[in-house]
């Protein structure tokens, strides 16, 4: 275990250097001064080149990623070019929970959505009911977010006006009026990645309702549902682990798109808008962060195998 | 899925025949209906899509007495769809369609016109006049373009540079697999929107975006079958009668890795589209006034949507349906030439 863990924070290291640098790249490789860009033309040229050295324009490359790494790693992302000029970190953090809640509430919609599904599914394998859930999933799958968000919206807040749109109340100001504004966004982030989850967690289900100790256990009489959530639930819940932290990936685009939609202030809203605006140190600092997230959370996912499976831990002991 | 149910007990072959034709007759004078009858649309597209139903499960049942055998009809319609798109797509320059880009040319045209209405505007007109089904097609055109060739280059490059990973081992393995770990950490659609900060939205462009997004899962994949198929006889006995490395990678190694990686490229496919789809959407993709199927959907938000619905809804459709065309034929495939990977 020590040695897996070392291994995996090793590759850790070496992953993060390098997106750290393809993150850095994207900035130096951007065409056009920047001094230009923020000061606009018609300025004397001492104004550039002070501006140029502020930034670090004037260094090597190799010593502006140092400076730029050394920077993130102390919490300074430097300074957004656009207008008010703020600090990326501080743009960042104010961001930040506003998305976190949006995907932890759409991932904890999705596991409420599909788990009851997926057992329901896998315990009429065959039947009717298996075969409308496959079907309606396999469908929702191939609808994009910013489509679904944009049918939810035509029907829940513009037919039958039960969602707010728009605005965003935070958390501190009223807790009910939190969840009111986040409940739609997060149930449209919730749609996609609960059909995955759904498809995946079923197939497992039907794999593991045929072993032996699942008959052992409806043989000595034990109702089905105690038999699906007390015996069947766990061992066939590895998939869906997995696909957790893959689906990651997949939420904070789907984020992206929702913060867009309904106009909320997070972190998606925060690089689309960054990016329109070529304001490419917010994109960078962003990036940044939201991939160190990424592989964090996939490494997380890896080791908490070792708690749900003792047999992953015995073999790399 | 979507097949008629599997029962223990026969079903006559006649009843099957007789009731499969008259389902499919139903179905279609309910698609007529639907297409042409003087109602409410929202209650002809309902009919609409009853009919669609009811034809389909009908031609199935015919297709299973005919053939005394089930089969899955789902794919070959999805084909259909395919074909047809890609058809009036490529041909879209020279079909009789109305102005789909040029605002100055459509000034006296009617504006908002709802679809399934008029003739000259099959799925009626946008906010400046110009015609949805044009804009569609034309944005059909750009959607496929991009995605096809991206997913070509993808696979091409993944695939190739996935075998030499699985084939040499070691120190090229290793590189090869921390790059794409570093590409692969970086969630899709983030990668994309901060690429499209260092790139001019145009089409080649991309291009070359969406193939970086397609490479390392292939390489992925390339590099997993390229390891069991290395350590099979045919590959000893090609190195026993003495052919170079190039040769058995090329001969002995890339037909056998060639067909998960195909079937895993229609799956991507549908992936890409909504990539490009979302970027557009986001505004950051392909611009205005050259319609995609994500910058008219963009177009509609808001105000917009309310009380003009089908703006959104015909886009929509086509980004629905061919998403849904690539995904349920991408499914297929694995099954049949990637099992390991299909996982559902």
């Amino acid at each position: 275990m020590t040695r897996k863990l070392l291994l995996r924070l090793g590759e850790l290291v070496v992953v993060l250097a390098l997106v750290s640098f393809g993150v850095f790249l994207l900035v130096a490789l951007i065409p056009g001064d920047p001094a230009v860009a923020i000061l606009g033309e018609g300025h004397p040229p001492e104004d550039y080149a002070a501006l140029r050295a502020e930034l670090g324009l004037d260094q090597p490359i190799l010593n502006r990623y140092l400076d730029w790494l050394g920077g993130a790693l102390t919490g300074d992302l430097g300074h957004s070019i656009v207008p008010p000029r703020s600090a990326v970190i501080d743009r960042v953090l104010a961001a930040l929970p506003v998305s976190a809640e949006l995907a932890i509430l759409g991932l904890l919609l999705a596991m409420a959505l599909a788990i009851p599904l997926a057992m329901w599914s896998a315990a009429r394998e065959g039947g009717l009911v298996d075969r409308a859930i496959g079907a309606s999933t396999f469908a929702v799958l191939s609808v994009p977010s910013f489509l679904s968000g944009l049918l939810l919206i035509m029907v829940l807040v513009n037919g039958l006006g039960w969602f707010p749109r728009g605005q965003w109340v935070r958390v501190s100001e009223s807790i009910t009026g939190n969840l009111h504004h986040a409940l739609l966004p997060a149930v449209v982030i919730a749609l996609s990645e609960a059909a995955v989850f759904t498809r995946i967690l079923r197939s497992d289900l039907v794999v593991t309702l045929r072993e032996d100790f699942v008959l052992a256990a409806r043989a000595r009489g034990m109702p089905r549902w105690r038999v699906l959530v007390g015996d069947a639930l766990r061992p066939s819940s590895f998939s869906l682990l997995t696909l957790l932290g893959l689906s990651f990936g997949s939420l904070i685009g789907s984020t992206v798109i929702v913060e867009t939609l309904f106009a909320l202030p997070g972190m998606g809203s925060l690089v689309v808008n960054a990016a329109n605006q070529g304001d490419f140190p917010m994109v960078q600092g962003a990036t940044l962060l939201i991939a160190a997230a990424y592989v964090l959370v996939n490494i997380g996912i890896d080791l908490a195998y070792g708690f749900l499976d003792p047999r992953t831990r015995r073999v790399h002991a | 899925m979507f097949m008629p149910r599997e029962t223990t007990t026969m079903i006559p072959r006649r009843r099957l025949i007789s009731l499969g034709a008259g389902l499919t007759a139903v179905g279609v004078f309910l698609l007529a209906l639907g297409l042409v009858a003087p109602l409410i649309v929202a209650v002809r597209v309902l009919l609409a899509l009853a009919g669609v139903v009811t034809a389909f499960s009908g031609v199935s049942r015919l297709v299973w007495g005919l053939r005394r055998q089930r089969v899955d009809l789902l794919p070959w319609v999805c084909l259909a769809w395919l074909a047809v798109l890609i058809v009036a797509a490529v041909l879209a320059p020279v079909l009789p369609l109305k102005e789909h880009r040029d605002v100055a040319a459509t000034l006296l045209e009617p504006v908002y016109l709802e679809p399934l209405r008029y003739y000259d505007h099959p799925l009626g007109t946008n906010s400046a006049g110009l015609d949805m089904l044009a804009r569609c097609l034309y944005g059909a055109r750009t959607s496929l373009t991009v995605s096809l060739l991206a997913v070509t280059i993808g696979t091409v490059l993944g695939g190739a540079i996935g075998v030499i990973a699985g084939y040499y081992r070691r120190g090229v393995d290793s590189v090869i697999g921390v790059l794409t770990n570093a590409l692969l950490a970086v969630p899709p659609l983030i990668l994309l929107i901060a690429l499209s900060t260092l790139l001019e939205p145009s089409i080649r462009n991309m291009v070359l975006v969406l193939s970086l997004l397609t490479v390392p899962s292939m390489i992925r994949l390339a590099r997993a079958n390229t390891i069991s198929f290395r350590q099979r006889e045919f590959v000893f006995a090609a190195e026993a009668m003495g052919a170079g490395r190039l040769r058995i990678m090329a001969r002995e190694l890339v037909p056998n890795v060639l067909p998960p990686l195909l079937s895993m490229a229609v799956v991507v496919i549908s992936g890409l589209i909504v990539a490009e789809a979302s970027l557009s959407f986001l505004g950051l993709g392909v611009r205005p006034p050259e319609p995609t199927w994500g910058n008219m959907i963009a177009e509609a938000q808001g105000g917009v949507l309310q009380k003009h619905p089908s703006m959104v809804l015909v886009p929509g459709t086509f980004l629905f349906l061919t998403v849904f065309a690539f995904n349920v034929l991408g499914e297929k495939a694995q099954k049949r030439w990637n099992p390991r990977s299909a996982a559902s």
